[in-house]
């Protein structure tokens, strides 16, 4: 940790956990060192100590946090199941952890509007399953979505493999309720569409955290397919993989979802889940179409086309359900897998136009054979976003500087073709050095008004998004094992 | 303002050059937004030009107002104050579009037909299928925050939205977002843009997402005796597998908009119900839909149900263009019309039907309906004809409307079309929420001094 960021850290007053624990009982705060442990990692390589961590039960408690935190000047950060991948839940300069972990009710189900009401530490597919037999389910669908929350996909506008047909976490959130740094309650867009005035529920959706501690959401609800086929085709080049994909886009099919595994990734993973994917191959695609009967088997069938024109040595169709949970097991665990093969890993979160696909993948190659560097490739190649791991080992000086190099040429390979610098994992602390590649001053200038608008203090979530305006580019990522939770 | 028209004009020639300026009476008259007239119009050639411009109205003080093809400048309340209007129509060109990606690039000032030519070329279009629509432009679709009936299955343009360029009150161009279809980089500053009327930043670049056009569309028209059959049919296709790309539940009483379709056994007919589907597909897939959306109509309200028509191929292009342009036909009416918007979820609109007819009886007023089965309801008032007794009729009828909303009978209402002389006793945007501080705060960080369209928006935004 830079020396500015301890200096910057404030000791937690013994008065501050005395009001804290009149507010929440005694088992609504940790504060020994050892319960802090835990609370020093989410899913990100970073690492930062909180001095406390509160559970509030009720959007009172949590107005009651607010205030505290402001009397006695510590920062806030807010938390859900701490899978983030970005830094988003760390207490960077230290203060109070808010975990929601006691705050995940389901509040209202309205199966007529398609809308649920729900407070931020309920898990997301517990939502899922809770309406699954309305037919219904909550579309965004983080590879994490076993163990996150919905408050967290709400701060970080989480995406997930099926988030290409259906959308991310901002397309489907309609209302927050949410506490300010200022200690205010404020309700923001309505159950109803188009609320009048500014779009507050979008501009927060996705704003990290630094705007406001977000109390419950209300979310739209989406009708189950009549039908799902899962695709798996499998590659003997990269290139022929990722050709499919563009083509695929430009016939303007749209699949539910379109995942990219390359050779490396595949061992890791069968080695570790046995999904049955072939340990010979050098490219496998899942590939997921889905609606009306008809439509699902007129694609699948398009799609298995579009493989075979681009070489795939076999096109399987999961049969069942327990085959098709089989394949996406493999796929979901991946980066468990890669945790599992190095002793430390490095993934970044690029975004490109998808008619770059191929010429990025043969960019990552040559990345990873300029630096002697492992690098695997999972990512959703249906909408462009990749997940290069990058495998090195944290000893070796040299390896992890040229890791962190090597990771710099393929984002700033993303931006040259008109792409971003993260499509699902957030800035957070991690990319926040990254914003200037992308953004402008004046473009940071204005984010850092607007933040203002909600936190003027920066007395919630500091040191995330935006470079502090003098320090950037010094700020050093360093890569560290990661805590084996699985990335989007 | 302490500048005179002309001093105006002749700054403004220097940066756009005496071609794209004007200050000539008949040349201003068209920008005209409730009677207010600026002092002067230009034509900015580019997002530097709308730069410089804003940059000397900021500095002079004078009111911005941004314009595309004009046809939605009746929306909000009247400006406090305006002096420039901005038309954006030269900024027409297509920036980057790779069709390969289904995502593109435009300048804001370029109409939605314009663009949709291109688009075609490669089999692709974008769902804004909106008001105005042969003359529209992106930006102003944007900025004034349309819908469009397609928001059935496409969303609005808030979900396909991928980045914008905009020049705030400092002169400076801004960006937020960017062309690739998925990115949580920064803020979604852009979704601010959406429906703001331009009170935040002139929009001079958007990013957008394509879609694949369908290859073949059909669209059917159940119609019911009473609105009770038609909602109950919306909600079965809600629980049902299709998904169709439109839902529109369509009624009418005495209103003019009958007299677009008059023929029996038309969509249009008085004080009965129809409801509107369209679906893309396959023969074999439409084909199904045919079949369970007869079933589902009939099963709604066997005794309600009057009709289930496929539509021909002439009659659906027809029609469909009235769906999308029903706003649009309201207000160009002969007689003086209002429109209300009201954002209600699709279960009480039976309620707010019922409510919609009692408020029109009691007024003795000609009204038509269209409820998006997504949930959002546009209410056409309109007055028997041209006198100031009906006038104040029609005003009565549409207070009586939004008291409705306010009071939380119906839902969230506003009126964004209405005679100008409305607003001077009513405000068509209704009360505003909680949250309105954070909107002031807002609005003084993009503007701080009122250059942009004061006035017009929320709460006098």
């Amino acid at each position: 940790m830079p020396a500015n960021e301890t200096q910057q850290r404030t000791a937690i007053d013994s008065r501050l956990l005395r009001d804290l624990k009149k507010l929440l009982g005694k088992d609504g705060v940790l504060h020994t060192p050892e319960d802090l442990l835990l609370y020093e990692y989410d899913g990100s390589v970073e690492v930062a100590r909180p001095d406390c961590v509160v559970f509030p039960r009720t959007a009172e408690n949590v107005v009651g946090i607010v205030q505290l935190a402001n009397r006695h000047k510590v920062p806030l950060v807010g938390r859900g199941a701490g899978t983030g991948l970005s830094g988003g839940a760390i207490a960077r300069h230290g203060g109070i952890i808010t975990s929601f972990a006691r705050m995940n009710r389901i509040v209202e189900l309205d199966a007529d509007n398609q809308r649920a009401r729900v407070q931020p530490g309920v898990v997301n597919a517990d939502l899922s399953l809770a309406v699954e037999h309305l037919g219904l389910h909550y579309a965004p669908d983080p590879s994490s979505q076993k163990a996150c929350t919905i408050g967290g996909n709400v701060s970080e506008n989480s995406g997930g493999p099926h988030t290409l047909a259906y959308g991310v976490t901002t397309n489907h959130v309609v209302a927050l309720e949410v506490v300010l740094p200022s200690g205010e309650l404020m309700h923001l867009g309505s159950a109803a569409l188009d609320t009048p005035g500014y779009d507050l529920t979008g501009l927060f959706v996705g704003s990290e955290g630094t705007f406001g501690l977000v109390t419950e959401i209300t979310v739209r609800l989406t009708r189950l397919p009549e039908a799902i086929k899962t695709l798996l085709a499998i590659y003997d080049t990269v290139d022929d993989a990722t050709e499919t994909v563009a083509e695929i886009t430009a016939r303007g099919i749209t699949p539910a979802a379109c995942e990219m595994l390359d050779g490396w990734t595949i061992r890791a993973v069968e080695d570790y889940v046995h999904a049955g994917f072939p340990l010979d191959c050098t490219a496998i695609l899942l590939i997921e179409v889905d609606g009306l009967r008809e439509v699902a088997e007129a694609e699948a069938k398009d799609v298995a086309d579009v493989c075979r024109l681009h070489r795939a040595r076999e096109v399987r169709v999961a049969r069942d359900a327990r085959e098709r949970d089989l394949l996406w097991k493999g796929r979901k665990n991946a980066f468990g897998a890669a945790g599992r093969l190095s002793p430390s890993y490095y993934t970044q979160d690029g975004v490109i136009p998808r008619s770059k696909l191929p010429a990025t993948l043969r960019r990552i190659g040559e990345i990873s054979k300029k630096y002697g560097l492992q690098i695997g490739n999972v990512f959703h190649a249906g909408d462009g976003n990749l997940h290069p791991i990058i495998l090195f080992d944290e000893r070796n000086e040299k390896q992890f500087g040229d890791t962190i190099r090597a990771a710099d040429e393929i984002i700033e390979f993303c931006i040259q073709v008109g792409g971003s610098i993260t499509g699902e994992h957030g800035v957070g602390m991690e990319k926040d050095r990254l914003m200037p590649l992308y953004f402008n001053e004046a473009d940071l200038d204005l984010m850092r008004r607007v933040r203002d608008v909600f936190n003027p203090t920066g007395l919630l979530n500091p040191g995330k998004i935006l470079p502090d305006s003098k320090g950037c580019g010094e700020i050093y990522v360093r890569p560290q094992p990661a805590s084996g939770a699985p990335p989007a | 303002m302490s500048m005179t028209s002309t001093g105006i004009a002749s700054r403004l020639a220097e940066i756009a050059g005496a071609a794209n300026v004007s200050s000539d009476p008949s040349q201003v008259a068209p920008y005209q937004i409730d009677g207010k007239t600026p002092a002067a119009v230009a034509r900015p050639g580019s997002s530097e030009e709308v730069a410089e411009i804003v940059k000397f109205a900021a500095a002079e003080r004078l009111a911005i107002i941004p314009a595309g093809a004009r046809t939605k400048l009746g929306i909000g309340m009247p400006p406090r104050q305006y002096d420039l209007a901005l038309d954006m129509t030269r900024l027409d060109r297509v920036l980057a579009y790779d069709s390969g990606d289904l995502t593109l690039s435009v300048e804001s000032g370029i109409t939605l037909r314009k663009l949709a030519g291109v688009l075609s070329e490669h089999g692709q279009f974008i769902p804004l299928a909106v008001p105005f629509m042969d003359q529209a432009t992106v930006g102003g679709t944007i900025a004034s925050g349309v819908d469009s009936p397609l928001r059935q299955l496409y969303g609005t343009a808030r979900d396909y939205l991928l980045g914008i360029e905009f020049v705030t009150s400092d002169g400076v161009a801004k960006k937020s977002g960017g062309r690739v279809v998925k990115n949580v980089a920064g803020y979604d500053i852009h979704k601010l843009m959406v429906g703001a009327l331009g009170t935040l930043g002139v929009i001079t670049k958007i990013n957008l997402r394509t879609f694949p056009m369908p290859r073949m569309t059909r669209t059917y028209v159940a119609r019911f005796r009473w609105a009770n059959g038609a909602c109950e049919f919306r909600h079965a296709i809600a629980r049902s597998h299709l998904r169709p790309q439109s839902i529109e539940i369509i009624a009418a009483r005495d209103s003019s908009l009958l007299r677009l379709d008059d023929r029996p056994g038309s969509l249009f007919e008085n004080g009965r119900w129809s409801v509107l589907v369209s679906a893309a597909g396959e023969v074999e897939v439409l084909n199904r839909y045919r079949r369970e959306l007869e079933t589902l109509a009939r099963g709604a309200d066997q005794n309600a149900l009057e009709s289930f028509t496929e539509l021909g191929d002439a009659d659906e292009s027809r029609l469909t263009s009235y769906v999308r342009e029903f706003p649009a036909l309201a207000a160009k009416a002969s007689q003086p019309a209002a429109i209300l918007k009201i954002s209600a979820l699709p279960k009480s609109f039976a309620g707010l039907a019922e409510g919609i007819h009692s408020v029109a009886m009691r007024h003795d007023i000609p009204w038509a309906v269209m409820m998006r089965g997504v949930g959002v309801t546009y209410l056409a008032l309109t007055a028997q004809d041209q006198s100031a007794e009906s006038l104040r009729h029609l005003k009565d009828a549409c207070a009586s409307a939004l008291r409705c909303c306010v009071e939380g009978m119906w839902g969230r209402g506003v009126m964004p079309w209405c005679p100008a002389e409305f607003k001077r006793e009513m405000n068509v945007w209704g009360e505003t929420s909680g949250d309105f501080a954070l909107m002031q705060k807002l609005k003084n960080v993009f503007d701080p001094h009122g250059t942009f369209a004061p006035g017009r928006f929320v709460g006098d935004l």
